[in-house]
């Protein structure tokens, strides 16, 4: 009897302390964010925005959030116009090679970036595509279409195969069915995918890293500040990424769960 | 006919980018580990093992190779260690809130990565909060200089990015046992040890596995937790190929090595793969 207790007690306490663990850290950058000092010890004697303030004021950082903004948008939008269609297309048809198809859309994402990155800073080049800004975007629709395709792909599989059948028997054209009776039908999935799209795109480093030229995305330009010693303007700039990625990740993983 | 049109145009423009700028790109390092570079860095076309010769024949290269999956079989365990406890707790402990918890582990899998190697930069520092709680409670009286910037650190940073990868597919496989199975183990009068080492574990070892493998593979790519919180002689096999590609502009090494890492990378999926299957026995004995 009161063994099972203590075991169950034991069990109960080690697994909350693998939480603990995994949350820690981000609550001490949270927490440090509004510490008023530079120095970022406790206890903290005096909290205040400064930080927030130093932030936006800071004109390279700023810079580099709307390089990856930009970089973000571009590249989920082309990501999703190359994606969706063939998944849609792997859904419904079946064709020779479309394991192989899939087996290389997923290369960046189960390759080491480090790899993929490199690969990329070597080729591209031939291409005309020239190591810089234009060049992160190229290499982030790459491993975004690895992501729109299995979420899409996922989707189309949870679609009611009949929903389509009714629209042609009712005399539908197929474009017409694909934009009146599926596109609807997959909308929260698309707009949960663009979320994700977006959230990884802004954190992107290992392909990044090898891609950038002078300007920085924002993850790069936190590396930067990194390297340069700590400045406690990255836990405020850290704790608006958090909350923002947190957030739209929930939402994101709402939307894709939806039916 | 016009079927056979219309699938190919929809996968049309997905092929040809992923065939313009993911596996020419990747057939192009495979060639470029073949060509030779002159005196100033600048790669020469060509047909050369020379590279591969060098990064074989170098104890720097073909060492850190297999320092770098040291490192990882390291970090994927601990992984799992952790795992294990917190998949536990979450599948069979708690009744209410199940997939709260588990959104809040799968939710760190997805936040910048950045972010969450700068914490330990606060956490391990010489003036940092393991430092400043340790000489509060007289453990030390001089802060650790050790922390924070050593391999140690990198390891810490590494097990604290990779869990989440860890943990769901663990926390999966438990889910997945039938409750059954562990009732009949607890009617014949086994103990919860007993239980979980006869039962749960054989039963979830392919989740484990596969847990596992991501952490292992992830570490032998990763070379931003060594640069961020390593030391002087924390180098990671990634750390070589950054800067064979950087400053030290041997672009055809770096190449041979990347293809060395590949090849390493794709003997463990395939290990792994076989070792999955041969351990998953719950689909054939719950039908």
């Amino acid at each position: 009897m009161n063994t099972t207790w203590l075991k169950n007690f034991f069990i109960c306490f080690s697994g909350i302390a693998v939480l603990v663990f995994l949350y820690i850290p981000l609550a001490v950058i949270i927490l440090f964010s509004f510490n008023a000092e530079t120095v970022n010890a406790f206890p903290i004697q005096k909290f205040s925005l400064h930080w927030y303030t130093v932030l936006f004021h800071d004109d390279e950082l700023l810079q580099s959030v709307l390089a990856s903004f930009i970089i973000a948008i571009i590249s989920t939008i082309v990501a999703l116009i190359i994606g969706i269609p063939a998944a849609y297309a792997m859904h419904k048809y079946s064709f020779k090679g479309k394991k192989l198809i899939d087996r290389i859309v997923l290369m960046p994402i189960t390759l080491p970036g480090i790899v993929t990155g490199v690969a990329m800073l070597s080729f591209f080049p031939f291409l005309g595509v020239k190591i810089s800004l234009t060049a992160v975007a190229f290499g982030h629709i790459t491993f975004l279409c690895a992501i729109v395709v299995t979420q899409m792909l996922a989707r189309f599989k949870r679609l009611d195969p009949f929903l389509e059948q009714a629209a042609y028997d009712l005399g539908a054209t197929p474009t017409a069915t694909f934009f009146k009776v599926i596109l609807p039908n997959i909308k929260t999935a698309i707009i949960g995918c663009v979320l994700l799209c977006l959230v990884l795109s802004m954190d992107e480093i290992p392909v990044t890293f090898f891609l950038i030229a002078g300007n920085n995305t924002l993850p790069l330009e936190i590396y930067g500040m990194m390297r340069r010693g700590i400045t406690p303007e990255v836990n405020a700039i850290s704790t608006l990424i958090f909350i923002f990625s947190t957030a739209a990740i929930l939402l994101s993983l709402r939307l894709t769960k939806e039916k | 006919m016009q079927s056979w049109f219309k699938k190919y145009s929809l996968l049309l423009p997905l092929v040809v980018w992923l065939l313009l700028f993911l596996v020419l790109p990747y057939l192009y390092i495979l060639i470029q580990s073949f060509y030779t570079t002159d005196s100033f860095g600048k790669t020469i076309p060509g047909f050369s093992i020379d590279s591969y010769q060098r990064a074989f024949s170098n104890s720097l290269y073909i060492g850190t190779v297999f320092r770098t999956l040291m490192y990882a079989v390291i970090v994927a365990f601990i992984c799992i260690f952790i795992s294990l406890p917190l998949a536990y707790f979450i599948a069979f402990k708690v009744k209410k809130n199940k997939t709260l918890l588990y959104t809040l582990i799968a939710l760190p899998f997805w936040v910048s990565y950045i972010v969450r190697a700068y914490a330990w930069k606060i956490i391990l520092g010489r003036e940092g909060l393991l430092n400043e709680f340790l000489m509060w409670t007289g453990i030390t009286k001089e802060p650790v200089e050790y922390f924070l910037y050593s391999t140690f650190s990198t390891i810490v940073c590494l097990v604290y990015i990779l869990t989440p990868f860890v943990a769901i597919p663990v926390y999966t496989a438990f889910e997945q046992i039938p409750k059954s199975l562990i009732e009949a183990a607890k009617d014949l009068g086994a103990g919860s040890f007993t239980t979980f080492r006869k039962v749960i574990f054989p039963l979830a070892l392919p989740g484990i596995i596969s847990g596992g493998t991501f952490a292992l593979v992830l570490t032998m790519g990763d070379f931003l937790a060594p640069l961020l919180l390593g030391g002087p002689n924390t180098l990671f096999i990634s750390n070589i190929i950054q800067n064979l590609f950087g400053t030290s502009n041997d672009r055809p090494l770096g190449s041979a090595i990347g293809m060395l890492i590949l090849l390493l990378i794709f003997l463990i999926l395939q290990l792994a793969a076989h070792y999955e299957k041969k351990y998953s026995s719950l689909k054939s004995d719950t039908r």
